[in-house]
């Protein structure tokens, strides 16, 4: 006791050296005789009945509790959750009903369509319609903006096509084909894809006789009438992937892989990003600008005319070609 | 508006909230189809045919295509289910 009111700082050291702290003897003290106060005052009997009171007590505070618990959770479970759930619909009407109301005072405060005077016939249409076949010698306006004017957004966005098939390649590859043979897992996977359908369908298979040509034929047409007709590269392109498609189904890899392997796929998807870099990328120096005494135009409706918009369509057509073809090769059958 | 395209427009209304309330994936992937024909014949309408050739390769072909192989994949058509027990039968 006589060093309690030390700084801590010495107690501290006479706890390492290994005394007792005082404080503890002094608390102890302190309950002993409180408890023995306590039993000094009651005598047996009252302690008895006390105990007994404070049973009771407890007990009917326990059933209280446990009703009130019941009555809370039988709420819950019941009447509260019916409420929620009504709550969550009316408020799932209200927003829907919101939603539906601003879409359609959108939709109607919006101008007439084909009207004259509306906001998209500024001067930046007019001219491109005016002067679109001089400027860039294709009669189809569209493949004009989207392959001269905006070139070099389309360059981006086949570069994404070509990035997207190139990650599909990664990660689904099955086989490689560098030793020409076609692995395990890539012979289960056929194996796995021809099990439950019809190895030799002779509906499919004479069907894509007669249509695959036909639906090439058409994909080459629209990517080669690009500057002339509606069309161009992307519509183009995803017929003649669509052909292939078709081929693979119903033929199998065996056949397709006769004219459309994954060596030439791979040439096929890598030759026409390059042309279209080399032929579009000088917009990197020159902006918006062309360089002047460029490709001449030609006469616009000719097959050979309007300078680079023809190879371009080309190399788009190429690259949206093999992008559907290895997508759906991949993801079917994980591999080519 | 004509006749026609009124029609068309009915049609792919009620094609779009059939595709979503439908049940079966694969009858709801053949209703898409249908939309995107649709679509397209609206496309035509506008007078824009360059999107009305994307839309009749892509949304009606491609992208349908892809819808059927991952159902093939995850195994949500019916058929192979079935097939599966029947060879297992065998």
């Amino acid at each position: 006791m006589t060093n309690r009111n030390d700084p801590p700082k010495n107690r501290f050291v006479g706890w390492l050296m290994g005394e007792e702290n005082p404080l503890d003897d002094e608390l102890e003290l302190i309950v002993s005789t409180s408890q023995q106060e306590g039993r000094d005052v009651l005598s047996l009997e009252e302690a008895e009945r006390q105990e007994e009171a404070e049973e009771l007590r407890r007990e009917k505070l326990a059933i209280d509790e446990k009703s009130q618990s019941v009555r809370i959770h039988s709420w819950a479970k019941h009447q509260g959750a019916h409420w929620l759930e009504t709550l969550y619909r009316i408020a799932a009407v209200v927003l829907c009903g919101a939603i539906i109301f601003f879409l359609m005072t959108t939709v109607v405060a919006l101008p007439p369509f084909g009207a004259e005077n509306n906001p998209y016939n500024n001067e930046v249409s007019q001219r491109y319609i005016e002067q679109g076949i001089p400027e860039t010698g294709a009669v189809n306006f569209v493949a004009g903006m989207i392959l001269d004017y905006r070139a070099f957004d389309t360059f981006g966005e086949s570069t994404v096509l070509f990035v997207a098939s190139c990650g599909v390649i990664f990660l689904l590859k099955l086989n490689d084909h560098s030793s020409g043979k076609p692995s395990r897992a890539m012979l289960e996977a056929e194996y796995d894809d021809r099990h439950h359908e019809p190895k030799n369908d002779g509906i499919l298979q004479f069907a894509a006789k007669l249509l695959t040509p036909v639906i090439l034929l058409f994909g080459f047409y629209i990517v080669l009438n690009g500057h002339l007709s509606p069309g161009g590269g992307f519509s183009g392109g995803a017929v003649m992937g669509a052909g292939l498609i078709l081929y693979l189904t119903a033929f199998g890899f065996e056949d397709t892989r006769r004219f459309f392997t994954y060596k030439m796929t791979r040439w096929i998807s890598c030759l026409p990003l390059l042309c279209y870099a080399g032929m579009k990328s000088y917009s990197f120096f020159t902006g918006a600008n062309h360089i002047p005494g460029g490709v001449p135009l030609g006469t616009p409706g000719a097959i050979l005319s309007s300078g680079f918009i023809l190879p371009l369509n080309i190399c788009v057509g190429f690259i949206v070609m093999c992008t559907m073809y290895t997508f759906y090769a991949l993801f079917r059958k994980g591999g080519m | 508006m004509n006749a026609f395209g009124m029609i068309v427009l009915v049609f792919l209304v009620i094609c779009a909230i059939a595709t979503s309330v439908s049940k079966n994936l694969l009858v709801s992937v053949v209703i898409f189809m249908a939309y995107s024909v649709l679509m397209s014949i609206v496309w035509m309408m506008l007078e824009s045919p360059d999107l009305a050739i994307t839309e009749a390769a892509v949304g009606a072909g491609v992208t349908s295509l892809l819808f059927f192989i991952t159902l093939k994949k995850i195994h949500a058509i019916r058929g192979d289910e079935e097939e599966d027990h029947h060879d297992e039968q065998e």
